[in-house]
């Protein structure tokens, strides 16, 4: 673990396999990897705000998952995201919603 | 035993319906010397372990599981079995075995077995999966997939098809049930058992991820189901979507939404495959899916031809394939 940044050898999930070689090495280049977290958390957040939820990275290690009103869930990864965001919304998270496809369209929130 | 054991030791199943010629199979594929050093583990089903009295090779690295179907009984055991397998490897107690092959019960859906390969936290830093080899019985075939929903999601799962009996069985229904196949799982090469020489190496060859090969030759032909219903009037509820995208795919978003898309249907997304054009990546990355369990996925060396388009096929049951486009479409264009 990087005492600065507080990224441990990474999860092997494998949404954190990055957009280069050597895919799951662990304690390679932390910066890149610090990087590449911030940019899931804002492709998710894409998605998330949809239903007004926010993604925010803790500490490079895992992610908390919030609703406007701060009802907050940790989650690990992204695999787990969805359960959490659905028990937190009350209701399901469909990629096929035609609602949520036309607003992604659209680009409208 | 002059090589040590790989890092990773390939594990193959081999499934398929009862009845539909897994065991000659691998009688066939145990004789090769592609599959010298290799372990088995067979599983049975019911009291008697025919399949067990029948196959010749019969050795220490041999472990019968006697306690039901592999799918949903004996996850732990087969969890126990190949572990038990690991320890006595690394005590010398068996020969140092290069490949496992596990075939399963006729009546097992293979995911719960990928998944135990996968997921299993001392297993995994072990073995990796292997080809998934799918039995279809070319004269039974049909019927079965017809009235077993377990051999649709065979054949759906599977890396490479192989058709048996087609010695046995009319030409018409031979081709019939070839176009069905095609219509459930148009990335995996066909081979017929009977007629062609069953090319092991090929068969088990760990690059059935990497796509180099089923992509140019599988991929064009993903049938439109709609327009087969003439001749097929089987309707398995299962389409093949066949997706290109020509500009680069954004790693995270994708993975944003497959793993949604597989939270809320994984059941309904029997496979997922695919070559993808990464942004900021120099080398095409491999996906690869079968219901809720992912790949890793993998850089390949490079693009097998010029063409640098991302390409994806997945095979759902139940969805509109117009939708699930739609989708990613709807989520790439929504870039951070």
């Amino acid at each position: 673990m990087c005492g600065l940044c507080g990224v441990l050898g990474g999860s092997d999930h494998w949404t954190d396999a990055a957009a280069r070689p050597g895919i799951f090495t662990r304690n390679t280049d932390p910066a890149s990897r610090r990087r590449e977290r911030m940019h899931r958390v804002a492709a998710a957040n894409c998605i998330l705000k949809h239903y007004r939820l926010t993604l925010a990275d803790w500490q490079g290690s895992t992610f908390l998952l919030s609703t406007a009103t701060g009802k907050t869930e940790i989650v690990d990864n992204l695999a787990h995201l969805w359960a959490a965001a659905e028990r937190l919304l009350g209701r399901r998270c469909d990629p096929l919603d035609p609602d949520l496809i036309a607003r992604l369209e659209t680009g409208r929130e | 035993m002059s090589e040590p054991s790989p890092q990773f030791t390939p594990v193959t199943l081999i499934t398929g319906f009862l009845g539909s010629g897994k065991t000659t199979l691998l009688q066939r594929l145990l004789r090769e010397p592609a599959l010298a050093d290799t372990a088995v583990l067979i599983n049975e089903f019911g009291e008697i372990g025919l399949d067990h009295h029948l196959l010749e090779r019969i050795d220490e690295t041999m472990v019968v599981l006697q306690s039901g179907c592999l799918c949903c009984t004996i996850r732990g055991e087969l969890s126990t079995a190949i572990r038990e397998l690991h320890s006595k490897r690394e005590r010398g107690v068996v020969p140092a075995f290069r490949r496992l092959v596990i075939e399963s019960s006729g009546l097992a859906d293979p995911f719960p077995i990928l998944s135990t390969v996968q997921a299993d936290p001392v297993l995994r830093h072990h073995f990796r999966l292997g080809n998934v080899i799918t039995t279809v019985d070319a004269v039974n075939g049909m019927s079965q997939l017809d009235a077993q929903p377990e051999s649709v999601r065979q054949a759906a799962a599977a890396d490479r098809l192989v058709l048996t009996k087609t010695d046995l069985a009319a030409a018409d229904t031979v081709q019939t049930l070839v176009e069905r196949l095609r219509r459930i799982n148009p990335t995996a090469p066909i081979w017929r058992s009977a007629e062609e020489e069953v090319d092991a190496t090929a068969l088990l060859s760990s690059d059935a991820n990497g796509a180099e090969r089923w992509w140019p030759e599988h991929a064009s032909p993903v049938p439109d189901s709609h327009a087969h219903h003439d001749r097929n009037r089987h309707d398995d509820d299962i389409r093949a979507v066949a997706l290109s995208f020509a500009e680069p795919v954004d790693w995270a978003m994708f993975g944003v939404w497959l793993t949604m898309l597989l939270h809320r249907h994984g059941n309904e997304v029997l496979r997922v495959k695919g070559i993808l054009n990464v942004a900021d990546a120099q080398t095409p990355v491999a996906v690869h899916a079968v219901q809720h369990l992912v790949h890793p996925p993998r850089h390949l060396a490079a693009w097998p031809d010029a063409d640098r388009q991302s390409c994806l096929v997945i095979i759902v049951k139940g969805l509109a394939p117009a939708t699930v486009e739609r989708s990613l479409r709807s989520f790439a264009m929504t870039m951070p």
